[in-house]
């Protein structure tokens, strides 16, 4: 395909997966949103209240970069894995499989679906965080590439899910006993520093420590790690999680028999 | 040039079922062409294959020239396929499944808009074009299939089972369809399970059983290969005894049918004369079954033993 053909072919695509989560916007876009004001609400405010300020901030200011990274990753995730998923249980995955889309556009066309929801429920989530805080953004664009790269990463693991599952209940396996602990343990509600040194360096396996505290850094200023660490860290598993995709799609891994 | 070139293609699935086992196949560019065989022959395997859904064991596919292992898009780009099973999007509207499959091979949205109205007009499903896929019925999800598999007007259009379970109106008029394609230059290839079908249709038919081609010819030459045609005689007045004719076998079914084998070598208008002259006028006939449904059974029982 020559270039100009291939942009069409993954806006194409693109321009499919928006429609289908827009689509079902109440289911997709509406249930982050309303969880995310309980935690701005139950942790924020009434818990919240009643607890120090953590490098300098007030409690519920110190998690909002945490609770909408939490929406970005989960809807990232969550939108490739299903519809992704989906394609393949229904069969039209073929519609793309039997065309000349490369593999390589495939992926980026199901990933950029998956940066779009991630980007739009984490503008949901900002807008309703307004009610609750005085929004101030420090480095706006550290800011933006967290989410984008955050989005980026968990859309490609959806995908390497979605590529292995056989049934609905293997894509919800790895949202339920992988990616909720990691996320909760990765410094949304809290400061690594606060933890024992053991638990400190155990939390510094945990790669979405490094999302959540860039988000940090870009909203806030402050951040448990080297912010130039963790932009690299994130880059390093983006490029080996797409590495890993096109290896599987190339073998036809799941898709092909 | 031939539109499809298989060679020794071998497939084994995992589990060591070995799904074909040596597929030669030549198809001309511009043919209508019947790939026939009894459930499990390999049919889907080697369409499958050819359009890079299934990856093969071994063995070589070209399509117009393109080896699927060297230029695997090229090849791609000039086939469009209409599966056995309805592969598309259920909750999605029938224009934005056939603009999209467009967008997937490079056509922009304009062109694309452009040649989903085209197809979706001629298949009769333009009124239906901001329809969920889900609500249509079966025979409007094959046609949609088709318009989906022409929007990028292919070169070489596969047809795995088209007409399955599409009621008899609707199958004339996709063959209508579908010779109208073909006589624009379409190559066609037709898996099918109507024997009719691929008798009024095709112009070449290849037979593949039990992972093999078992044979590839004209469809007139095969069909010069049936020795004995069998005909049902409707006649005009009852009869009480069969008649007797020198050379032929009758049968009476009822009062006014009559069953007789005609072998190659006799002429019906030898029989009718016959029948004339004993007072027996016969009203209508037709085959008793389907001549290539006789063929395709005898060589794939003959294969079988």
């Amino acid at each position: 395909m020559k270039l100009a053909e291939q942009y069409v072919a993954f806006s194409s695509l693109l321009l499919k997966e928006i429609r289908r989560f827009m689509r079902i916007w109440v289911q997709t876009v509406l249930p982050a949103a309303i969880t995310m004001t309980l935690y701005f609400i139950i942790f924020g405010n009434l818990i919240g209240s009643q607890l120090n300020d953590i490098h300098g901030f007030k409690y519920i200011d110190y998690i909002v970069p945490g609770i909408i990274l939490m929406a970005v990753i989960n809807n990232s995730y969550a939108n490739v894995v299903s519809s992704f998923f989906s394609a393949k249980f229904q069969r039209h995955i073929e519609e793309l499989l039997i065309s000349p889309m490369p593999n390589y556009l495939i992926i980026i066309g199901y990933v950029a679906g998956g940066v779009a929801r991630g980007t739009v429920v984490g503008m949901a989530v900002t807008l309703v965080s307004l009610f609750f805080v005085d929004l101030s953004v420090q480095y706006l664009w550290v800011s933006v590439t967290a989410i984008f790269l955050t989005s980026i990463l968990f859309s490609l693991a959806g995908l390497i899910n979605a590529v292995y599952a056989k049934s609905f209940d293997d894509i919800s396996i790895i949202p339920t006993f992988v990616l909720t602990p990691l996320t909760y343990l990765g410094g949304v509600f809290y400061s690594v520093n606060m933890l024992p040194e053991f638990w400190q360096n155990v939390s510094l396996i945990n790669p979405i420590l490094y999302m959540v505290n860039a988000l940090r850094y870009g909203m806030l200023g402050v951040s448990d790690i080297d912010i130039t660490t963790a932009m690299l860290i994130i880059c390093g598993f983006i490029a080996a999680l797409f590495t890993f995709s096109l290896y599987l799609l190339n073998r036809g891994i799941g898709i092909r028999s | 040039m031939q539109a499809l070139k298989i060679r020794n293609l071998v497939k084994t699935y995992k589990g060591g079922v070995e799904a074909l086992r040596g597929v030669d196949l030549d198809v001309p560019a511009g043919d209508f062409f019947a790939l026939l065989g009894p459930n499990g022959a390999g049919k889907s395997t080697t369409i499958g294959i050819a359009t890079s859904l299934v990856n093969k064991t071994g063995g070589t596919v070209e399509v117009f020239g393109h080896d699927i292992d060297k230029e695997l898009e090229a090849a791609k780009s000039c086939i469009g396929l209409v599966p056995q099973e309805f592969n598309f999007n259920q909750f999605e509207p029938v224009i934005e499944i056939v603009m999209n499959q467009a967008g997937y091979y490079g056509l922009d949205r304009s062109t694309a808009y452009q040649r989903a109205e085209k197809y979706l007009k001629q298949l009769s499903l333009w009124e239906k074009r901001a329809v969920m896929a889900r609500e249509l019925s079966g025979g409007m999800k094959r046609r949609l299939m088709i318009a989906r598999a022409l929007v990028h007007e292919p070169k070489l259009l596969i047809l795995d089972e088209p007409t399955a379970g599409v009621d008899i109106e609707i199958r004339r008029s996709m063959w209508e369809f579908l010779r109208k394609i073909n006589q624009q230059g379409t190559t066609i290839i037709l898996t099918t399970h109507y024997l009719e079908e691929a008798e009024n249709l095709c112009r070449h038919i290849a037979i593949i059983n039990n992972g093999k081609t078992i044979e590839s010819t004209e469809m007139k030459s095969l069909l010069r290969q049936l020795k004995v045609e069998t005909f049902l005689f409707y006649l005009q007045e009852a009869v009480t005894q069969v008649p007797e004719i020198a050379g032929y076998v009758l049968r009476q079914l009822d009062e006014t049918t009559l069953e007789v084998d005609v072998t190659s070598e006799q002429k019906l208008s030898s029989l009718f004369s016959a029948l004339g002259e004993q007072g027996i006028e016969v009203k209508s006939m037709k085959n008793k079954s389907n001549r290539l449904e006789e063929l395709f059974v005898s060589m794939v029982e003959g294969g079988q033993q």
